[in-house]
Formats: C-alpha cells, sequence, structure tokens
C-alpha cells in the first residue's frame, strides 16, 4: 500500500546556480574532519589522540550517553588535530589523508539473512548508524529503541538541493542491501518516500520490502519531517527513525562490502560557482580543493543548503549530513531606502516586491538579513509555508517562554529545526525560528531524560 | 548617497554615551535612510526582502487615498457650509482652495501626532536600550484620520501619549499591545472629552473670518447622526444616499468619509498581502449579516437602512480595512481571523443603532474584538491540540 502526498502550502526559492546533471571532478581530499558539532546534543569522548593512525571506519570519538554509537574516521590516515572551542568543547578530529585508503573490515553479508542484533552491532562498529537519526529531538538514533517505522526521503526540495536519483542513478544493489539492513530494525514498515513532482529515479521506483509514497509539491515537501506528518503523523511516546536516501547507500555498501566506504558525490553549486555540477568526494572533506579557481570572489561557503546549511570558511569542511556546497554572495552592503525599493532583485514571499509580477526569475540572493530583528508583528506567514496540522507561531512562543506542556501539546515531537527554515526565511520580524526550535528540542530532551 | 552615508557614520553617537536618547534618534534616522547591511550568521543564510519597516510604508502607502481625499473633503465641507459651493458644483470648482484649506487644518493634526508619538517612542527606546520598532509609522498616521478637524491640537497630543504609553508601551512595546493604539486614543478623546468628539459641532470648520456666513438650514451632523433621526430620507436629503457616502463627500471623521478611497487602500493592501484578507472579508460579511437582519426587522427607520447603505457611512468601512487587520490586536489563527471579524462587524452595527450615544460603533466593537482575539485563538488552538490527541485514541 503507498501513499500519494501532495503539498500546498510551502514555496520553491529559485536560485542560480543548480548543479548540472554530470560528474565534473572526483576530489581526493587531503584532510578530512569529523565535527561532533554536526550532532545536537552529543557528549563527545574521544577514543584517539593526535598522532594516532586511523583506517577509514576506525572510531574516532563515541557518545558519552551511549557508548554503542561510534563516529569513524571517512579515510586512513593520521589524526593530525583535535581543535577545541570553549570549555575544552571539541569541534574538530582533523585526520590526514592517505593517499590509498585502507578499509577497516567489517562483517560482510546479506542483511536479510542476519539477525537485528546483528545487523545493529554492524552498523554501530563501523560508524553508519549515526546516519539514522529519530524524531522527537531530531538527533541520532538510540540503538536500543524499537523505532514504530523508518522513514526516508529520496527527495531534496531546497534551494540548489542535489537530485537524489542523478547521485543514486544505477546503484540498485546497493540501495537495496541498505534497505534490507534498516528493514530489521523495526517491526513497523519502512517506508520510501519519492519525488512526485517529476519521475523518480528507478533505483527508488523498484526498491523492495518497502512501502513506497510519493511526494509532489513545493519545499518543504522534501523534509522527512513533513512526509512523517502526513502519513503516520507521530505522537507522544511514538519513535519514528528517519534518513537521506543517499545515507543508504553507504548502509548498504557496509553489507555488500565489508567497509565503512564514505565516499559521497556532492552537489556543488551557488551563484558563484563558475560551473555548478556534481563532484566525487569525501565525507567531511576540506573543501579548498574543490573551490581552488572554481568560484568567485565574496563568497559565503555553505556546507548544506542555503536554508539549513552551516557556514564554513574556504577552508573548511562539509558537515556529515551534506550533500551540499553552496556558495553565494556574502551581503554586507547598507541599502539606501531598502524598504521602498521596487525590488526587482528580491525574492519575497510577501507582495510587497515587484519581482511578484516575474513567477519564473532565477534569484541572486546574497546574505543580508535584509532588515532588523523586530518583535513578531505580522501574523500568518509561517502558516503559508508551513504545511503541517500544527500552529508554528504558538509553538515557537511556547518554546520562547518554556512551557513543556504546550510544546508538547502544540506538536514539539513532530518537527525538527530544518522543518522551520521557510518560516525563518520569510519572517518579517527575522526571528531566528531554527535556532529557537532547536533549544526547545534540547530543553525538552533534557527534560525528558 | 555615500556622502549621506559618511556623514551619517562620522556623527554617529556612541550607544553607551551620556545621551543615550541621541544614539537611538541618530539609530531611527539611520536605519530609516539605509537599510543596515547586517547578515545572516547562524540558521537560514538568504532572506527574505521584506522588513518591518516595509511593512508599514505598505500601510503608510494605502492610507494616502483616504488622506487626500479627507483633506479635500475637509476643506469641501467648509465651503459648503459657508455656500460658497453647493452640492451640485463640480468637483474641480475652488479645488485648490479647498485643498489648500483642508492641508492647513489636517497636516497640524498630523504633525502633533507623529512628533508627540515619536517623541514617546524614542523616549521608551532610549530608556530601554532597545531600535526604534516601527509601529507608530502606522499609528501616527492613522490617529488623524479617525479623529474630527476641529479637535484642538493639544488633545491631539494629550491622547497619543496616553495611546502609546498606556495602549502599547507598557505592555512592552510594538508587537507586544493588547488593544490598537490608533483606537485607544480615539477612544480616551471619545470619553475624556465628548464635546468635542462627537454632536453636530465638530466635524465641519466652520471658522468664520469677517463677513462670512453659514447657508441657511446648516446642521453640520455626520450622516450617522442624520440617520438615526431619520433613516434613510433624512441621509438622502442631505445627500448621502449610498452612492454619495460611498464616494465621500459627506461630514465625518478626516479620512473615514470615502469608501472609495478606502477600497484603493483595501486594494493594496490585499495584493501586498499585508492585511489579512479574510478580517476584511468577515468584518464586512458580519456588519452586511448583521444590517439584513435589522433591516428585515425595521423597528425604527435607523434599521430600515438598507444593509449597503450600513456599510458605507461613518466609520464602517476604515475600521474594517484598516484597524480590524492590526496583526498584533486581531486574531492571529487563520480559523480565528474569521470569527474576530465577523464578530467585528456584527458588533459595529448592533452598537451603532441600539445605542445611538455611541454612533460610532466599530471603534467599540474593534476595541472590544481586541480584548476577545486573544481568547478566540485560545480555543482555536485548543481544538487543534485534541484533534492531535485524538489521532490516538482513535488508533488505539
Amino acid at each position: 500500500m503507498s501513499k500519494d502526498v501532495k503539498i500546498k502550502r510551502g514555496a520553491n526559492i529559485n536560485l542560480k546556480g543548480a548543479a548540472e546533471k554530470l560528474h565534473t571532478n572526483t576530489i581526493t581530499a587531503t584532510e578530512v574532519v569529523l565535527k561532533p558539532t554536526d550532532f545536537p546534543t552529543l557528549i563527545p569522548k574521544l577514543s584517539v589522540k593526535v598522532g594516532d593512525k586511523v583506517k577509514a571506519g576506525s572510531p574516532l570519538f563515541y557518545n558519552k550517553e551511549i557508548e554503542e554509537v561510534l563516529f569513524t574516521s571517512p579515510v586512513s590516515g593520521e589524526v593530525v588535530d583535535i581543535v577545541r572551542g570553549d570549555k575544552r568543547k571539541i569541534l574538530e578530529v582533523k585526520v590526514k589523508a592517505d593517499a590509498e585508503i585502507q578499509y577497516e573490515s567489517f562483517k560482510q553479508a546479506d542483511a536479510s539473512t542476519l539477525s537485528r542484533e546483528e545487523v545493529k552491532e554492524n552498523m554501530l562498529k563501523s560508524g553508519v548508524w549515526p546516519f539514522i537519526r529519530q524524531r522527537p529531538y531530531d538527533i541520532i538514533a538510540n540503538p536500543k529503541d524499537t523505532p514504530k517505522s523508518i522513514h526516508i526521503t529520496a527527495i531534496d526540495t531546497a534551494p540548489l538541493a542535489p537530485d537524489y536519483g542523478f547521485i543514486a542513478h544505477g546503484k540498485s544493489a546497493l540501495f537495496q542491501a541498505g534497505l534490507d539492513a534498516l528493514v530489521k530494525l523495526t517491526d513497523g514498515k519502512v517506508h520510501l518516500n519519492i519525488n512526485g513532482n517529476a519521475n523518480a529515479d528507478e533505483v527508488f521506483t523498484t526498491a523492495k520490502n518497502v512501502q513506497i509514497n510519493k511526494i509532489a509539491g513545493p519545499h518543504p515537501a522534501g523534509n522527512v519531517g513533513i512526509q512523517i506528518h502526513k502519513i503516520e503523523p507521530i505522537n507522544k511516546g511514538e519513535v519514528v527513525w528517519t534518513l537521506k536516501a543517499l545515507d543508504v547507500l553507504t548502509i548498504g555498501k557496509l553489507f555488500k562490502e565489508g567497509k565503512f566506504d564514505a565516499t559521497r558525490s556532492i552537489a556543488f553549486a551557488g551563484s558563484l560557482v563558475k560551473k555548478p555540477s556534481y563532484i566525487r568526494t569525501v565525507l567531511g572533506a576540506k573543501i579548498d580543493a574543490i573551490v581552488k579557481g572554481n568560484v568567485e570572489e565574496g563568497g559565503r561557503y555553505i556546507s548544506g543548503n542555503p536554508l539549513t546549511g552551516t557556514k564554513i570558511s574556504e577552508d573548511g569542511y562539509l558537515s556529515f549530513y551534506d550533500y551540499q556546497l553552496t556558495v553565494i554572495p556574502e551581503g554586507g552592503n547598507n541599502q539606501f531606502m531598502g524598504w521602498l525599493a521596487p525590488g526587482f532583485d528580491k525574492f519575497s514571499l510577501s507582495g510587497t516586491f515587484f519581482s511578484k509580477l516575474m513567477p519564473n526569475k532565477q534569484y541572486d540572493l546574497n546574505t543580508n538579513m535584509n532588515g532588523e530583528e523586530r518583535s513578531l508583528v505580522v501574523t500568518g506567514e509561517y502558516e503559508k509555508v508551513f504545511p503541517m496540522d500544527i500552529y508554528p507561531v504558538q509553538l515557537l512562543k511556547s518554546i520562547l517562554v518554556d512551557d513543556i506542556d504546550n510544546m508538547e501539546k502544540l506538536g514539539i515531537y513532530e518537527v525538527a529545526p530544518e522543518d522551520f527554515a521557510l518560516c525563518e526565511y520569510a519572517c518579517t520580524s527575522k526571528t531566528p525560528v531554527q535556532h529557537y526550535v532547536r533549544e526547545g528540542l534540547n530543553k525538552l530532551k533534557k527534560e525528558m531524560s | 548617497m555615500k556622502a549621506l552615508d559618511n556623514f551619517m557614520q562620522k556623527i554617529k553617537p556612541k550607544a553607551d554615551g551620556k545621551f543615550p536618547l541621541a544614539y537611538t534618534v541618530w539609530d531611527g534616522m539611520y536605519t530609516l535612510f539605509f537599510v543596515p547591511g547586517h547578515t545572516n550568521k547562524n540558521g537560514v543564510h538568504i532572506r527574505d526582502g521584506i522588513d518591518l519597516k516595509r511593512t508599514m510604508v505598505m500601510v503608510i502607502l494605502a492610507l494616502v487615498p483616504s488622506l487626500l481625499f479627507g483633506i479635500y473633503n475637509v476643506g469641501h465641507q467648509h465651503f459648503l457650509a459657508l455656500g460658497e459651493v453647493t452640492t451640485a458644483s463640480h468637483v474641480c470648482d475652488m479645488f485648490w482652495d479647498k485643498f489648500i484649506f483642508g492641508a492647513l487644518k489636517v497636516l497640524p493634526i498630523i504633525i502633533v501626532s507623529y512628533g508627540v508619538g515619536l517623541g514617546v517612542e524614542f523616549i521608551f527606546a532610549a530608556f530601554n536600550k532597545h531600535s526604534i520598532q516601527e509601529g507608530f509609522l502606522v499609528s501616527g498616521m492613522l490617529i488623524p484620520l479617525v479623529l474630527p478637524v476641529d479637535v484642538p491640537l493639544w488633545m491631539v497630543g494629550v491622547a497619543t501619549v496616553f495611546a502609546v504609553v498606556i495602549g502599547k508601551e507598557v505592555f512592552g512595546g510594538t508587537g507586544m499591545n493588547i488593544v490598537n493604539v490608533a483606537l485607544t486614543a480615539r477612544a480616551f478623546l471619545f470619553f475624556a472629552y465628548p464635546t468635542k468628539m462627537s454632536g453636530d459641532e465638530v466635524w465641519i470648520n466652520t471658522g468664520l473670518e469677517e463677513g462670512q456666513q453659514l447657508v441657511d438650514g446648516f446642521s453640520g451632523a455626520t450622516p450617522l447622526a442624520q440617520a438615526v433621526k431619520g433613516g434613510t430620507e433624512a441621509l438622502n436629503t442631505m445627500n448621502a444616499s449610498v452612492m454619495e457616502s460611498f464616494i465621500g463627500f459627506i461630514p465625518g471623521s478626516i479620512g473615514e468619509t470615502s469608501t472609495l478611497a478606502i477600497g484603493l487602500g483595501a486594494l493594496l493592501l490585499l495584493i501586498t498581502g499585508i492585511a489579512s484578507w479574510r478580517i476584511m472579508l468577515s468584518t464586512f460579511a458580519g456588519g452586511y449579516v448583521m444590517a439584513l437582519l435589522f433591516n428585515l426587522w425595521g423597528a425604527n427607520p435607523f434599521m430600515e437602512l438598507t444593509p449597503i447603505h450600513q456599510l458605507v457611512i461613518g466609520g464602517f468601512a476604515f475600521g474594517a480595512v484598516f484597524m480590524a487587520t492590526d496583526p498584533v490586536t486581531g486574531s492571529q489563527t487563520n480559523t480565528g481571523k474569521y470569527i474576530y471579524g465577523f464578530l467585528i462587524g456584527i458588533f459595529a452595527i448592533m452598537i451603532r443603532v441600539f445605542n445611538p450615544a455611541y454612533p460610532e460603533g466599530v471603534m467599540l466593537a474593534i476595541l472590544f474584538m481586541n480584548i476577545m482575539a486573544p481568547l478566540i485563538d485560545h480555543y482555536v488552538v485548543a481544538a487543534n491540540v485534541k484533534r492531535r490527541l485524538k489521532r490516538v485514541s482513535v488508533k488505539a
């Protein structure tokens, strides 16, 4: 039984510089970093020290609260640096890569012949476990839970997002091997949510042992939280695990070949990229080799998409979950009488700019806030881009006043910060909504544990 | 513009200096000229072009037709009272005389409202050490437009101070107020100085110079007052038929008389999406339904007015378009907006018809519903919570 979901509320932000569907380059990263800060609420404990030799798949650090969850090196080489921030918080674990990658070997087996415990153990040891996230809280799944179901999103609707179908094309065997492993982890169903706007790639449409749902509509249709809400909403006490279809490939490789192979294709996009296209690299790769000579001056480098991504420097590193590197112009210039300008070059969800008359225009947006932070005044704009049966503003306000009881009632268990990204984009008062939602989730997690 | 930017940067006072007020004023002025180039740090990297200033400016633009018409009408009513023009003469007769006369009467009220209101805002902003929020840009224009032309300027000042301090700042400033600021000002004057805010004397400026006299049979009453006495017939004799009231050459508060001009503003607000169409639509619907019921009942001449006629006289249209749609004091949920607007319409006509002492029912209706809006939202949200809880029990 599959479901067709059509999402109406939302918006696609049509940015210049979408990646052309071809692989232009394979970049062998010289340095790779794993950032504990990519995993909200994680308290990392180091397993290595500077100077240690590691293989791809050797643990670098682990979760202090759930010690089975390991974070393993994406490449083989030498641990060269451990960057710490305030209060000695671990920010980055740096590994200098060997020219030839050595892999740690893990169990190589058809997952459908293994028990649930064996599958779990293999995934935890090899470091692919953190790809699985859970709702509530939008954090790494707790291996002790048995989720109600698992949702895999095979569509990314964010601005300049990679086409999962293009990256996964022709890798049906790997994909199915990954799915077979995931099927073992739940008593319920594994849902594969595929693109309903266009024809999804056959890798996804021919997947077996899963329920395939078609999702159509504008962003945030690709957000797994929205998909879950439409297909089988989460109630208090329930746990649903989520992951991206591309991560299933990595899991598939583990069971097929017995190694943690963190190489991946990413979309290299944005208006400042000279030739936006797809690039083969590795998880956590240093981006300097990718961007050198390929981008214009004055850009902001974002690991991920412009709505939810992380700001990194031009010699920064890709984040754990990102299949996208975006470069857009950095703002910072004052705009004379900006509040009165006709605004042909600004994309707005309100009707106050003339750009509204050009629905198919591609925009070259910079990082300007276009205003200052204010009290919440305008109503109704969050609701226009928030396709859940949840009142986003009321939920946000309950978070702001630390009202745990109301957060629960208003549906915080179903949401992740990324679901609020468009609200934050649209907000007239420039409220940092995603930040608040993250804080609310952290608070709730603390309260519940 | 670089020169202006450089100049402004040069005279920038210290934020924590001796005169915090100086910095607040500078900041207010600077951000008026330039949208500062702050960039997004965390969260989204790109942002919508709109900000609160632009939102407020759109509302002010929407008020311009009403303002211009109001200025003209002040002059028109004045010369009508003197008998220098008649209702039959062409609109362009003495056009500039009327317009300049009106401007001389209206502009001082606007200046006082903005001057006093912004002054209070600046002081509070400096005191609280935050930047100026733009809420008063609209309130400062709304206050003059809902007052009669003959209101003394000191009263405008006092009312503005009251509205900004008691109506808004005590609750925490822009975005936090319970009741509409402009209506607070009007209600304050209405109850504190009723002789200057109601009756037949205040709506038309009849300041006479030497050798001038009023025309025979001049009354100065508004259509609302006349309608209470004589219904449709009285309105028609005072040249306030449905069409005439719609266009707006009738006595009344400065900006409220022309439903046509208000309609132009409403159009801008709806196209830009600044005002809620839900509230606007449901307010008119509520007013229409109530007026229709009264019309069917028909116990007195006022009740016999056609529903459309009810909607085009008095401040109903102005209130529905510019006051009821205030996002801060109105209902915030989409479902709530329908209920909120509909009840405003109902109450506005009900108060107007049942209580001749308060002809301007729309003001009281909106203030009342402002207070009720959080309650409406509470029940709308509670229904959502209940519906979501039900999902569990259905499955179990």
